[in-house]
């Protein structure tokens, strides 16, 4: 049931046009951030205005979308999107990875490996991973055009150097397809190893007016040194919910005493499991 | 043939900053010194003796002629041909020592070899051994030679004129300002250079170290320009 | 004996005004030339013509590269230039805060051309950053420091380290020590003599204190108006200056 004051998904056929072509672009380019006319959306920048226009002009009338933010379905940013388009595309809307056929995600890839059937489209603030270091836009545009990517272990170097070890957790930089050095978005630097999968993955950044994408089956190599290798971590805890020893955990504090729970931050991948019967340390205590 | 052979030189400054006036100063020096010989510059005050030997040096442009040291022309010769002619051949030992402020005297004096690839243990020793033959205290060796009264300056100057055997060795007032101990020293050095074969000019007021070093004297003032009038 | 650089009837043009003209000389290996003339002599723009900053209106600056030997380099691709600059050459600035990444400590500045030409080992690019750090006199302990707290002769040096750890054949040098103090000055003249000498370092070194260049550089270039009025020996030129531009120069440094 859409809206009749508004066109499906919101923005008007030109403008997804416009956008389909950069996405195009992006999937032929693997790790290249194209620029796009960035519109105006009835919502605040880092609320996910590029995700949304990405997903605006990926979605059709037969798709089932599936809205996580930090790997919830219930957050108040991934409700106001998943409403937002059962009210302006009015497509199906699912909670259920494997039942999702676009997923619009924040700072998480969903546990479940995704299928070539499916899309997941990131909200990225900051597309620009040679930021940190190098402010001018002209000159890190150059950078990339001539791989020159000696300042992405910079950054690297001053977190051995200050830390000991690689203290990146999220953001965690890649070299896509042995070419362009690309943000994966605020992902915690466990779910870079997925970023190797059978699904398109299309990244919009709103404000920064920027779309780039892994088409699947490309390889994705987080950047390291030889002796301090990248290392996919995760809090040393099995889920207290579900049990589950393989999924990035969030921390929980429970009480003013100091006690906490590990809980899988991707909620349906742990109601999943609990509906398979599996069991955490705390799964009597908690719904 | 002559290790240092000069021919029809002549050297003249204008002044552009003073109405472009054109002081000539020397006409047709001419001068011939062989491996092995000495060659005092004699002549009154102002006759160009530092003038002739600067233009041998290079450091000084000569207007015509041929200044040829160990076969370079150094009218003609590009910069880096001169420095290296400079670097394995001909020495100076000037009046005034130019060193980077802060650099220990050793160093100094070891910088001549050094600039030849002579390893540093080598140089610093061989530094060593002409400071100590020349009384520099080897309490002073650390530091820099600015701070040293006029006597140690010049011996600090000598100690780096003579560290490596430069076949070819100009030497400017080499025992001015020194007491007898020293010049006696500096006068074994140079008797030392020409007996291995150095060919070296210089200029002494010292007369009695003129008539015991030198085989000739040249009488520079045969240089100076015929003056119209 | 090849040139290392080969500069040919270079030119550079502000609209109709002139930056500098029709500038010709070899640089070979191991020599330091000193360029010097009073402000917009024309000194800095010929050296951003030299080093890829600026493009020249006219002429050529053919450089021995170690891969296909002479090759001009206001023609070749943007990415060899680029390479060549973080690989071959080096450049000092006189503020060490336009070469430095003051946001980056100081291990981080130095290791940052190891790691653009592929060190991928911290162990080694930290290894290297601390060697050189003792090169050029700073204490190892300040490894992890930014730039930002050390003071100027300091940054400056760290500067040099940063530009020198790939072991380039050619640097240049705008105002290396300028705005410094006179014994910090001192300290860094006797620093770059011996790195030039030990790594055979060929340098172009634009100033205009005429001392420096006596300390540094054998080959001295006086230029005036964008015009190169007079070269030769650095001594010879200082001592036996010919040009009228030139004796004015001399003439007028302040005796100490």
């Amino acid at each position: 049931m859409t809206d009749q004051a508004y066109n499906f998904a919101y923005l008007d056929e030109q403008t997804k046009r416009m956008i389909r072509r950069a996405i195009l672009k992006g999937l032929a380019v693997p790790g290249y951030q194209v620029p796009f006319a960035s519109r105006e959306m009835p919502m605040p920048y880092g609320w996910g205005t590029g995700g949304v226009q990405v997903s605006a002009a990926t979605l059709t009338p037969d798709d089932t979308l599936k809205v996580i933010d930090q790997g919830a379905d219930d957050t108040t940013n991934a409700v106001s999107i998943r409403k937002f388009f059962e009210r302006t595309a009015g497509v199906a809307t699912t909670d259920e990875t494997d039942k999702a056929s676009v997923i619009q995600t924040r700072h998480r890839i969903p546990e479940m490996p995704l299928r070539e059937d499916q899309i997941l489209v990131y909200q990225v603030p900051i597309p620009e991973p040679l930021r940190f270091l190098e402010p001018r836009e002209t000159e890190t545009r150059k950078m990339h055009s001539l791989e020159e990517y000696g300042l992405m272990h910079v950054k690297l170097y001053e977190d051995v150097s200050q830390h000991g070890q690689i203290a990146t957790s999220y953001a965690y930089p890649v070299r896509v397809s042995g070419r362009y050095v690309m943000d994966p978005s605020p992902i915690p630097k466990f779910d870079n190893p997925k970023l190797e999968m059978d699904a398109i993955q299309l990244f919009g950044a709103g404000r920064e007016q920027r779309i780039y994408a892994v088409p699947p089956w490309t390889q994705v190599v987080s950047l390291d040194f030889e002796d301090y290798p990248f290392e996919a971590s995760k809090a040393d805890h099995a889920c207290d919910l579900c049990g589950a020893g393989d999924s990035y955990l969030d921390e929980v504090i429970t009480d003013d005493s100091g006690n906490r729970m590990f809980v899988c931050s991707d909620t349906d991948y742990c109601r999943s499991r609990r509906d398979d019967g599996h069991t955490g340390r705390l799964a009597g205590d908690a719904t | 043939m002559a290790m240092i052979d000069i021919s029809g030189v002549s050297k003249s400054f204008t002044l552009h900053n003073q109405g472009g006036a054109v002081i000539g100063v020397m006409e047709n020096a001419s001068l011939s010194v062989a491996a092995g010989e000495c060659v005092a510059l004699a002549g009154a005050s102002g006759a160009g003796k530092s003038t002739l030997m600067r233009m041998i040096y290079g450091n000084y442009l000569a207007g015509t002629g041929r200044i040829v040291v160990d076969g370079v022309d150094l009218v003609q010769a590009e910069p880096r041909e001169i420095l290296a002619l400079r670097r394995e051949t001909l020495g100076y030992v000037s009046q005034f020592l130019r060193v980077v402020p802060r650099v220990p005297t050793l160093q100094v004096v070891a910088e001549p070899l050094l600039a030849l690839g002579v390893s540093a243990d080598v140089a610093v020793a061989r530094a060593a051994e002409l400071l100590t033959r020349l009384r520099i205290p080897e309490a002073l060796w650390s530091l820099s030679p600015t701070t040293f009264s006029g006597g140690e300056q010049q011996r600090v100057n000598i100690a780096r004129g003579f560290v490596h055997d430069y076949p070819a060795l100009l030497l400017d007032e080499p025992t001015a300002s020194l007491d007898v101990k020293n010049r006696a020293t500096v006068l074994a050095l140079i008797r030392e250079a020409r007996s291995r074969g150095a060919a070296i000019v210089g200029i002494f007021h010292d007369a009695a170290a003129r008539a015991e070093l030198c085989d000739r004297e040249i009488d520079v003032s045969a240089f100076a320009p015929q003056r119209a009038a | 004996m090849t040139p290392l650089l080969q500069v040919r009837d270079v030119s550079h043009f502000y609209g109709a005004r002139i930056g500098c003209s029709d500038v010709n000389f070899d640089l070979y290996p191991g020599e330091v030339m000193g360029i010097v003339g009073e402000s917009g002599s024309g000194k800095s723009t010929l050296l951003n013509c030299l080093a890829g900053h600026l493009p020249p209106d006219t002429g050529e600056v053919v450089f021995d590269t170690r891969a296909d030997g002479p090759t001009d380099t206001v023609t070749m691709s943007e990415p060899a230039r680029r390479m060549l600059s973080r690989t071959d050459w080096a450049f000092v600035h006189q503020h060490a805060r336009d070469g430095l990444r003051m946001s980056v400590s100081a291990g981080g500045n130095i290791g940052e051309r190891l790691m653009a030409v592929g060190a991928r080992r911290y162990g080694d690019i930290r290894a290297q950053a601390t060697d050189w750090l003792g090169r050029v006199e700073i204490d190892e302990s300040r490894i992890d420091d930014r730039p930002s707290a050390f003071s100027g002769g300091m940054q400056q040096r760290l500067q040099i380290a940063r530009n020198l750890v790939t072991g380039p054949r050619l640097v240049f040098m705008d105002e290396p020590t300028g705005g410094l103090d006179v014994s910090v000055q001192a300290r860094l003249l006797d620093l770059l003599r011996g790195l030039v000498r030990e790594m055979g370092l060929s340098a172009l070194i634009v100033t205009h204190d005429l001392a420096v260049v006596r300390l540094l550089a054998d080959r001295l270039m006086v230029m005036k108006d964008g015009y190169v009025v007079e070269s030769g020996l650095t001594d010879q030129v200082l001592d036996d200056p010919q040009h009228a531009y030139t004796q004015l120069l001399v003439s007028s440094v302040l005796q100490v």
